[in-house]
């Protein structure tokens, strides 16, 4: 069965087919990749998937569950997560508290028992402590989990984003532009880590991706969007050199 | 050093700090106390002082607890004032009707509880509906709802007689009591004859309790939930944070804390009246906050002590007294917020430290 | 007293809270901020008139003048000197604290020159009362100055704003400071003549409020300054018609249930609608929704 089974998704804004008829298929553990230009409704697509936007039309099923419609909340719950184009950490708290939030709903104790500081406050704390150490560690930000989140460098608040996502626990993880703003050293062992995510935590994942090199290096699948409607999917290397996602990449 | 001993250490290093400012907090309360009672024994002490002493433990009470919603949960708040209102009208009524029946110490226990659980449902029952607004909105609904809640209670008459308790919203004469009935909210009057429990003591002893619920929550899963959703709701509700619930929980905590200020500041007058609950309060509260720091606990009980004794110390300038605050709050305000002036500040402290540091060990 | 005076009242009232609404709407709508001092330049702007007029023997009309030139000065150097320097402040709570310490400084002023004591306010407007329906209807002339004026302003600023280069470049910063800046729009100078006209406005209404309920203290500015928020805000803030609208409602809104509640509660039920209309349309009467980008 499929992780991810989208099919026939579709949302306009005010008679602007921002996605229209986009249909999606993800086994588990591959590493797909959506490309597109600018302004081809790739960053919609993932606000569909999280529950930002409702779809108009169309069925979202995870691991065979359908979720269209839940509330971004819900959908966390069931086992998507992502990241976001324009980072969205919690600036004003640790590292560690940012991936510690992560671990929300699955590491639990009353306001009350923290409050109190009944015994099961210092348990569960030791244990979100040690797992969050782990998360943190291979993105190499251990050494960095007293600092706050806001301070951390570009690069590295881009990766305390993917760890936050994976401390939720999740069936598929959504990567918006994980390397944007990145040098070509920081993006290629971004490539290394995705992969080793994926392996490590038997991911299923989802990229939305500019950088070319990146996309054909670590993406087994990808589908390509222009105008809110799919020019092409299938493997990498026959999507990339298909004339018609050529043409729509040099703008014609 | 192995890995594993590496992750500890650091670990271990926040959570010392995190427990060493928690820890300076219970120890300036218990100093300034222990202070205070050196003086009080001693006869060092002022009268004005000393009928301070209460009023001032209200304030740091309110101050963190409006901390909690405007530095913790990041909403602003301009009703705090409706809800010390809640806490002293439930309490001041629960005392009177409890009277002499019960030794004084549980009476207040009690009366402390009723106020804190009164006020609490009223934080869920205002923050259920306001909570979805946002920024100035939401300051101008609780600003609003507090001013409800003055405006209602300046109209509420209640007594209580061997039928039991009776209300009117018109006047004393419409409560249709037996004779020997007494009443006990008298409208624009408000509640007379409540017993002079509060003391510095019992105020102190509050504080602590406050600092523990704010400062324990804060430093807990929900703690961490109230921040994420203040830093970026967008991205707490992709982690699964229920963001309205945690909100939610802020405000009620917080408003029940306000409520055990209003008991406090209740039980230390004979008579209790809307008056004091206006919005003018309110703001007065988030001015400690604010100017205390947002989100920093020892700031605003700083804050709010200075704020509270400083006009009260003034009195000898007469109408000069509140123009000079005035003066010195906006004044303070630009100097620790205007970009310009804290640049300025940063390059001076610059120089102090290179001239400083250049002198005693030629530089780093 | 019949329904239609209390509606008449009401409507009086409501234009003051709507000309001091229109004012406040365009300074939160630049500024985005709430603007505590607001309403006690309304009170300074009834005692300069109240001083001219008692003092002075200044004409009235020409005491209006010099009153809105005064409060248009104040509300320039309130800005310039207590707002524009935190305008890129961390967080939007340290221009609010601040202005509240002006409303202080404000109120405190007033109380040092004039005494805590309420002054009789003189006639200024000395126009003869209207009678309709035989004399079951008297409109005095204020109120008919009031309501005028409160629609003669309204329509300027609506032409103002859409007609004027001034206008547009009002609604520019508004919309998005930086972008109006990288377009020449002179950022500094915009939000300085709102400042200027809001001001201008709170000086009419001050003297309007006063010829209407003929006493100033220190404090009379304080509720109404609120309330015309309250008002622009159920509105919708930034919306000239909003304001209007706004501003009327609440004055029937507050003189209807004075008349027949309670005139203890008639400001709980103003404040009761202000949360009704907020839970339903977030955004006020003629507010646009605005939601965050993802």
């Amino acid at each position: 069965m499929a992780m991810l089974d989208v099919t026939k998704l579709s949302i306009s804004f005010g008679g602007l087919h921002a996605v229209d008829d986009f249909n999606l298929n993800i086994e588990k553990g591959e590493l797909y990749g959506l490309i597109g230009p600018n302004g081809a409704g790739k960053t919609t697509v993932f606000n569909l998937l999280t529950g930002v936007y409702k779809p108009t039309e169309g069925i979202i099923r995870l691991d065979g569950k359908d979720i269209t419609g839940k509330s971004t909340i819900e959908i966390n719950r069931a086992g998507i997560a992502r990241t976001f184009q324009n980072i969205r950490l919690f600036k004003d708290m640790p590292v560690l508290d940012n991936v510690k939030a992560g671990f929300h709903n699955h590491y639990k104790y009353s306001a009350l028992t923290g409050i109190l500081r009944l015994p099961r406050y210092r348990e569960i704390e030791n244990t979100m402590d040690e797992r969050s150490m782990d998360i943190l560690k291979v993105f190499d930000l251990d050494k960095e989990a007293d600092l706050m989140a806001g301070n951390l460098p570009y690069g590295k608040q881009r990766k305390l984003e993917i760890a936050r996502a994976l401390a939720t626990e999740p069936k598929l993880l959504l990567l918006d532009e994980p390397a944007a703003g990145m040098n070509p050293n920081e993006t290629a062992e971004l490539m290394e880590t995705i992969r080793f995510v994926r392996d490590e935590f038997d991911m299923t994942i989802l990229l939305i991706e500019h950088d070319m090199k990146l996309v054909a290096g670590i993406c087994e699948k990808l589908t390509v969007l222009n105008f809110g409607r799919t020019l092409a999917q299938g493997v990498t290397s026959e999507v990339l050199s298909d004339p018609a996602v050529i043409a729509a990449y040099l703008g014609e | 050093m192995n890995e594993k001993q590496n992750n500890h250490e650091i670990i271990r290093r926040m959570r010392r700090k995190s427990l060493r400012n928690s820890l300076l907090n219970y120890g300036i309360v218990i100093v300034v106390f222990a202070i205070m009672q050196t003086m009080i024994a001693t006869g060092h002490i002022s009268s004005l002082l000393k009928g301070l002493l209460v009023p001032l433990c209200v304030y740091v009470i309110a101050a963190l607890s409006l901390n909690l919603v405007v530095g913790i949960s990041g909403e602003l708040s301009l009703g705090h004032a409706g809800f010390m209102c809640i806490g002293a009208y439930t309490s001041a009524f629960f005392s009177n009707v409890v009277g002499d029946s019960m030794p004084d110490l549980p009476r207040f226990i009690l009366a402390i509880l009723v106020g804190a659980v009164f006020a609490g449902i009223f934080g869920i029952l205002i923050g259920i509906p306001v909570l979805r607004l946002k920024g100035d909105y939401l300051a101008i609904v609780t600003l609003a709802f507090g001013e409800i809640i003055k405006n209602l209670l300046n109209v509420l008459y209640v007594g209580v007689d061997s039928h039991g308790l009776h209300f009117s919203t018109t006047s004393a004469m419409d409560l249709n009591m037996e004779p020997t009935g007494r009443q006990i909210v008298k409208g624009a009057l408000g509640i007379s004859g409540t017993p002079k429990n509060s003391t510095f003591t019992i105020g102190v002893v509050l504080i602590i309790i406050t600092l523990i619920v704010v400062q324990n929550l804060v430093n807990s899963r929900s703690g961490r939930a109230i921040m994420s959703t203040r830093d970026n709701r967008i991205a707490a509700e992709s982690i699964g944070i229920p963001v309205t619930k945690y909100k939610l929980l802020a405000f009620s905590v917080s408003a029940s804390l306000a409520g055990v200020a209003g008991v406090l500041y209740a039980h230390n007058l004979a008579t209790l009246n809307t008056k004091k609950f206006d919005y003018n309060t309110s703001i007065l509260i988030l001015v400690f906050v604010v100017l205390g720091g947002i989100g920093n606990m020892t700031g605003s009980m700083i804050a709010a002590v200075i704020l509270t004794a400083l006009p009260e110390m003034l009195r000898f300038l007469n109408n000069y007294r509140m123009l000079i605050y005035a003066i010195v709050l906006i004044v303070i305000m630009l100097f620790n917020w205007a970009p310009a002036s804290l640049d300025f500040r940063s390059r001076m402290r610059e120089r102090l430290w290179k001239k400083h540091g250049s002198d005693a060990e030629g530089g780093r | 007293m019949s329904f239609l005076t209390y509606l008449k009242d009401g409507i009086s009232l409501g234009s003051v809270y709507a000309i001091i609404a229109l004012g406040y709407t365009m300074v939160y709508g630049i500024a985005k901020m709430l603007n505590f001092a607001h309403g006690d330049v309304i009170m300074v702007g009834a005692y300069v008139v109240l001083m001219l007029l008692t003092k002075a023997g200044v004409p009235g009309i020409l005491a209006i003048i010099i009153a809105m030139a005064v409060c248009t000065l104040l509300g320039i150097t309130i800005e310039k000197v207590a707002y524009r320097p935190l305008r890129k402040a961390s967080s939007p709570l340290a221009v609010l604290i601040t202005a509240i310490g002006v409303s202080y400084l404000l109120q405190n002023v007033a109380l040092l020159i004039f005494g805590a004591d309420g002054k009789t306010f003189v006639d200024v407007i000395k126009i003869p009362s209207l009678s309709l329906g035989g004399g079951k209807l008297i409109i005095s002339g204020t109120t008919i100055v009031t309501i005028l004026a409160s629609i003669v302003i309204m329509i300027c600023l609506t032409m103002f704003v859409n007609k004027t280069k001034q206008g547009h470049a009002m609604q520019a910063v508004s919309e998005d400071k930086d972008a109006a800046q990288l377009m020449g729009v002179n950022v500094n100078g915009t939000i300085s003549l709102t400042f200027a006209i809001g001001s201008a406005l709170a000086a009419v209404a001050g003297v309007l409020l006063c010829s209407a309920y003929p006493i100033v203290t220190p404090y009379t500015g304080a509720m109404p300054g609120i309330k015309a928020f309250v008002a622009a805000v159920f509105g919708g803030i930034g919306s000239i018609p909003g304001a209007m609208i706004g501003g009327i409602l609440l004055g029937v809104i507050e003189i209807l249930s004075k008349a027949y509640i309670s005139s203890q509660v008639s400001d709980a039920i103003v404040f009761a609608v202000l949360i009704i209309v907020l839970l339903v349309k977030p955004t006020g009467l003629f507010g646009k929704n605005i939601q965050e980008k993802v």
